[in-house]
């Protein structure tokens, strides 16, 4: 479990949705970051066995924080930035395919 | 396509040295980062880390300013957020910026791209909860986000006491060390002892650092010889065994544990572009060849920094220049005397900063057990592969990690091998009683990354230019 030492200054927030729920994050953060810092550790189930997965490398390796950001499957969420309004989905078991 | 004489890939120490080698050599190049602001993983956010106490960080991080700053100022036509996801021979660069993919071919390319933590498998790594010291220091300088106690830190190596001493400088709290440093690797690491002194700066740091951790009273558990995540769903706890005690297992509660057991070059392009790599045994990792300019076996390629081999960040910078100097002798953008002469004083300057590294080498080596573990442990995080499953497969006759492949999907999730294929290639060397050379590592192609089919239809048919972006998007 995670937590920002210093709640971000007001006026430098970014608020996104994160399945229904409203967080509060820090401009500049990435998606992961800001779901970390928010308590959440669990961000995806796997496709082969749905064990549950949360970030290992917050680099770009390890892609266990896929994320649907945006109605888009399989994003890395350390990779992303968190933008006013964005809409983000936990990844449960292989990503859609869209119709 | 257009052409550029000089790319940079990465922009950690090696890849910005590079840039301002060419900079200052009147020859502006291009660099491709994949991250959104300048610094690699070991500088990264210094423009804008929320934690601006030079105490917090510490002085080796804040060293990265001068690089930055002068990255910002110099002739450097630098792209954040751009992720190379291809890389031919004949030069030929695919970026992706957004949604915009882009082609463009470089004369010479200088890939600077850092390393990665090396794999830690052990039971439970996989649970939400577990992560790698690394992670939590990318949280710690992006955003000041904190692991909530209880937090645990197990493994080995120099980072895990400075995420540690930055964690108890920020506020926070470590409730434990759990120390796999071998009473053997010391012993060891002896033989390597003039070494270390001629580089006593990073001895110093490091008896710094254990005072400060010692000073603050954190509880800190030495030879520990297993260890294990606990939790269903998420982690609750870490269990561990000590040499002194083998047969007891004892816990503690845990909603964090970061491991770390150093780091290993990130060979994903090199291996990609089918340069040669030789197995160090002294690092325990692969490295592709290089020779002392950072001169790759493949033409026209140059490495420099940590993905040739680890030595830190100031040997990255320096191997950076020396990379650059090498590339501009060979576009004949200056003589062989004028590299010689300026390539000399970094050269020195190299020597000196290497001259530590077998005995850090020694003292932190993985042991055996640790980098090959028993059959229960998942060791393809993507593919949800086992110890046991990989052993069985050698025991098929499997000889290297690439006929496993067919057999198993090991290494062919989305991470491409990143987080198992050091383990694998041991693994199957250990039951085929070959050498690691024998059995090989994954083959590796583009793209790097996975990218979508939209996205790679940009690239085509003279797409305009891809846009400066201040992210990544890596989308499926």
């Amino acid at each position: 479990m995670f937590a920002y030492l210093k709640r971000p200054e007001e006026g430098r927030t970014v608020t996104i949705e994160y399945e229904g729920r409203k967080l509060i994050a820090r401009a500049g953060d990435t998606v992961a970051a800001a779901l970390l810092a928010s308590g959440i550790d669990r961000f995806r189930s796997t496709p082969v066995s749905q064990s549950p997965r949360g970030p290992w490398c917050m680099m770009g390796a390890c892609f266990d924080c896929l994320l649907e950001i945006d109605g888009v499957p399989n994003r890395q969420g350390c990779q992303v930035t968190v933008v006013e309004g964005m809409t983000v989905r936990s990844q449960q078991g292989a990503r859609r395919v869209s119709p | 396509m257009k052409t550029i004489p000089l790319a940079i890939i990465g922009a950690g120490p090696a890849g910005i040295a590079a840039a301002l080698t060419a900079a200052r050599h009147g020859l502006k190049p291009v660099v491709f980062d994949e991250q959104p602001a300048p610094g690699g993983q070991i500088y990264r956010a210094l423009e804008s880390t929320p934690l601006r106490d030079p105490e917090l960080l510490g002085q080796d991080y804040w060293h990265g300013r001068s690089l930055i700053e002068a990255l910002r100022r110099e002739s450097v036509d630098y792209r954040p957020g751009h992720m190379v996801w291809q890389l031919t021979r004949d030069g030929e660069i695919g970026v992706l910026a957004g949604d915009t993919a882009a082609l463009i071919r470089a004369e010479r390319i200088v890939l600077a791209t850092g390393a990665q933590e090396r794999p830690f498998p052990v039971p439970g790594w996989t649970l939400p909860g577990v992560m790698g010291a690394g992670a939590a220091q990318v949280l710690l300088k992006t955003s000041g986000v904190v692991a909530q106690a209880p937090m645990v830190l197990a493994g080995s190596g120099p980072l895990l006491y400075l995420v540690a001493v930055q964690y108890l400088r920020a506020g926070a709290k470590v409730a434990a060390i759990l120390e796999t440093t071998s009473k053997e690797n010391r012993r060891l690491a002896l033989a390597h002892i003039g070494g270390a002194i001629r580089g006593w700066r990073y001895l110093k740091k490091g008896a710094e650092l254990l005072r400060e951790l010692k000073r603050a009273g954190v509880r800190h558990e030495r030879h520990v010889v297993a260890l294990r995540a606990e939790g269903d769903e998420t982690l609750t706890g870490v269990g561990w065994r000590t040499a002194d005690r083998p047969d007891d297992w004892q816990h503690c509660e845990a909603t964090t544990l970061l491991l770390h057991h150093g780091v290993v070059p990130n060979v994903q392009m090199t291996r990609a572009l089918g340069g040669a790599h030789d197995w160090s045994e002294q690092q325990l990792c692969w490295r592709p060849r290089r020779d002392a300019f950072g001169r790759s076996d493949i033409e026209n390629f140059f490495i420099a920094g940590d993905g040739g081999g680890i030595g830190g960040a100031r040997a990255a910078q320096l191997q950076g220049e020396l990379a650059a100097l090498a590339a501009l002798e060979s576009l004949g953008h200056i003589d062989g005397p004028t590299l010689a002469r300026e390539a000399a004083p970094a050269r020195r300057k190299l020597d000196a900063e290497l001259v530590v590294r077998p005995f850090l080498d020694a003292l932190y080596r993985p042991g055996d057990s640790w980098r090959r573990p028993d059959d229960d442990v998942v060791v393809c995080r993507c593919e949800e592969i086992s110890a046991g499953e990989i052993r069985r497969v050698a025991k098929l006759g499997c000889a290297g990690p690439n006929q496993m492949k067919s057999f198993t999907r090991c290494g062919m999730g989305p991470c491409q091998g990143r987080l198992c294929g050091l383990t694998v290639s041991e693994i199957l060397a250990a039951e085929n009683d070959q050498s690691l050379e024998q059995t090989g590592y994954y083959r590796l192609r583009p793209p790097f990354k996975p990218i979508t089919l939209g996205q790679l239809a940009s690239a085509a048919g003279g797409a305009p230019e891809a846009p400066a972006r201040n992210e990544t998007e890596t989308a499926s």
